[in-house]
């Protein structure tokens, strides 16, 4: 009987703190993701829907949103095939200096986004390294949209690759070895087994890398200018309405990039849900 | 074939269209208050250029930080006209040899046509009863005042403490140097720029007091409610003459100096001066002035000329390791 007691008691404490965990965790959440994310929205919509739509339908927001739409068109295919090409040179290729690549692809995560538009500014800015040289011949970079370009690659390279390398590694080159033995060519190898194996993983860094390339402040807020219809992009022109007193327009452009952010949740949740098998079957040891 | 003669004639017609309107762009790099005044400028100016020669002229705009802004210019953007906070961050553009030297000269009123004070914006009621300098250093007065490093606002909040303190009976150097550290010790927040201040002690509410372009006070005042806010004139404060000048190299490069001229001059006509005084900037004109006195009360100021002019005051307080950087947190 007494030993039931104490059972009881000590399942009953178990329990307890698994509650308190689960609440910490969830108010946790709540507080610093849900609140701030569910304030966009309450301060979008403050005066009203039409307010809503008449601010996002203003010239200057329908510019800054076509111009982040141009920079991540550019900016993530060409981070997709530098990351297949990085990840695949990590993971399949032996070669004198591959820590330090693999160290490189990091580096836009340790630096500060400040710093990597600083960095554009001083090869390509008018005192810059090649700034003369390259205003002698009227090619503009920096203050410009090839300096937004430039910006995001470099701020959004990591993320195809690093999504890729750990899986690329897990899965072996075995049968990218079966099918070169069985008489596919490089491409045909690449496209009918590599591809296949990682699509998951590569959507999934494709999906976060676009996030981001849409949604990055600091360095392009640098190499901007901040000429209005210009060279302003979505995140520069909630900082612009801000700081013109229009709070309702401020987070009506803030409120769309939420949403980018919660479509790629909802895509990548989607795609899990969808093709549970399947990754299950191509995740690291599920050979 | 046929496609590319279509495709070809498209194209010259576009560009024979585009050399007979003779659009003209120019790009203003400003401050940040400005944005509400030149939104109207800009549109005033289009409007009388289109009457006079027939041309469409398209003014962009460019805002940051005074000090920011300079830098920029400095890097490549291609302003043509650029409208700052003071005159020092116009002297950092031309000492790159991108306009003359002797810019200030080449307009009236040292290039400023309009001017501007700054005061104490507190809240309703002012319940710490602030009346003036000495009323900031009580305990438990928290000031907000944006970054003198890269705000121009900032800057001449610091100057007009400065000055205040220097022109007391007995003021030197020495007392000077303890008011404004003193003062600075009050300051729970130094924002980048002078609009990043205002939202700070407007809409975050922090702060009791926030040292303020006259300008950005009324703004503020009219943007946010009149019932939030109210304005407090010191006994003394500075005479803030924010410049303009053309971009010299810009201008030749784009071939745009005949309407930047104008762009600049327009400030000065009556039209111009009338705008200013509307978006709260203290006009040149005396009868523009007139008009606005209930607006722009009676303020007792110095000018930047008295602590020695721009550059001689950028190195004694605001340069690396200079009086700023001497009593700021830590010292």
């Amino acid at each position: 009987m007494n030993t039931m007691t104490a059972q009881r008691q000590a399942g009953w404490t178990r329990r307890m703190g698994h509650g308190v965990i689960v609440v910490l965790a969830s108010a946790f959440l709540g507080l610093f993701l849900l609140l701030p994310l569910a304030a966009v929205f309450v301060e979008a919509f403050r005066q009203g829907v039409q307010a809503y739509v008449a601010s996002i339908g203003q010239p200057e927001a329908l510019t800054a949103i076509r111009l982040t739409l141009l920079v991540a068109v550019i900016a993530v295919p060409l981070n997709l095939v530098f990351g297949v090409a990085a990840a695949w040179a990590m993971t399949r290729f032996a070669f004198r200096g591959k820590a330090l690549l693999g160290a490189f692809i990091d580096l836009p995560f340790s630096v500060s986004p400040v710093i990597s538009g600083l960095v554009y500014v001083l090869l390509f800015g008018a005192q810059g390294w090649f700034g003369p040289w390259l205003s002698g011949h009227g090619v503009k970079i920096i203050f410009a949209v090839p300096g937004l370009v430039l910006a995001t690659i470099f701020i959004t390279l990591p993320f195809v690759a690093r999504e890729l390398i750990p899986l690329m590694q897990a899965q072996g080159s075995e049968e990218e070895e079966a099918a070169r033995v069985l008489g596919a060519n490089g491409w045909q190898m690449f496209f009918r087994v590599t591809l296949p194996n990682i699509r998951w993983a590569l959507l999934y860094g494709v999906l976060l890398c676009n996030a981001r390339a849409m949604g990055e402040f600091g360095a392009v807020s640098v190499v901007s200018g901040h000429i209005r219809g210009l060279t302003t992009t979505m995140p520069l022109e909630v900082e612009m309405r801000y700081n013109e007193y229009d709070y309702v327009g401020a987070f009506a452009i803030a409120s769309l990039l939420a949403m980018l952010a919660l479509v790629t949740l909802a895509v990548k949740t989607f795609l899990e849900w969808r093709y549970s098998d399947e990754i299950a079957a191509h995740a690291p040891g599920g050979h | 074939m046929k496609k590319r003669t279509v495709l070809l004639a498209i194209v010259g017609t576009l560009m024979a269209a585009s050399a007979m309107a003779k659009d003209v762009t120019l790009l203003n790099a400003s401050y940040d208050p400005t944005r509400e005044l030149y939104k109207d400028v800009n549109q005033a100016f289009a409007a009388q250029w289109k009457a006079q020669h027939g041309d469409t002229v398209t003014i962009q705009m460019s805002h940051g930080g005074s000090g920011k802004q300079a830098r920029s210019v400095v890097d490549g953007l291609p302003a043509d006209v650029v409208t700052l906070a003071l005159a020092y961050d116009v002297d950092a553009v031309a000492d790159h040899g991108l306009l003359a030297k002797d810019w200030q000269k080449r307009l009236p009123d040292n290039a400023s046509p309009y001017t501007s004070t700054i005061v104490f914006l507190v809240r309703k009621g002012n319940p710490k009863g602030i009346k003036d300098w000495p009323d900031l250093l009580k305990p438990g007065v928290k000031v907000i005042t944006p970054n003198p490093k890269t705000s121009g606002g900032a800057r001449w909040n610091f100057l007009a403490a400065w000055g205040y303190a220097l022109k007391q009976p007995g003021g030197n150097e020495v007392k000077a140097r303890a008011f404004v550290r003193d003062l600075y010790r009050q300051v729970p927040v130094l924002d980048t720029g002078a609009r990043g201040a205002t939202n700070t002690f407007a809409q975050r509410g922090i702060g009791d007091v926030l040292l303020a372009w006259e300008n950005e006070a009324l703004l503020s005042q009219r943007e946010l409610g009149k019932d939030g806010f109210q304005i407090v004139l010191p006994s003394i404060s500075i005479l803030a003459e924010p410049p303009v000048a053309i971009v010299d190299k810009n201008v030749d490069q784009h071939g745009t100096r005949e309407v930047a001229d104008a762009y600049l001059k327009f400030l000065y006509s009556p039209q111009g001066q009338e705008l200013e005084a509307k978006h709260f900037y203290r006009p040149r004109s005396a009868e523009v002035a007139r008009k606005y006195a209930a607006q722009f009360p009676k303020v007792n100021t110095f000018t930047i000329d008295e602590l020695g002019g721009w550059r001689q005051a950028q190195a004694k307080f605001f340069a690396d390791g200079a009086i700023f950087d001497q009593i700021g947190p830590g010292n």
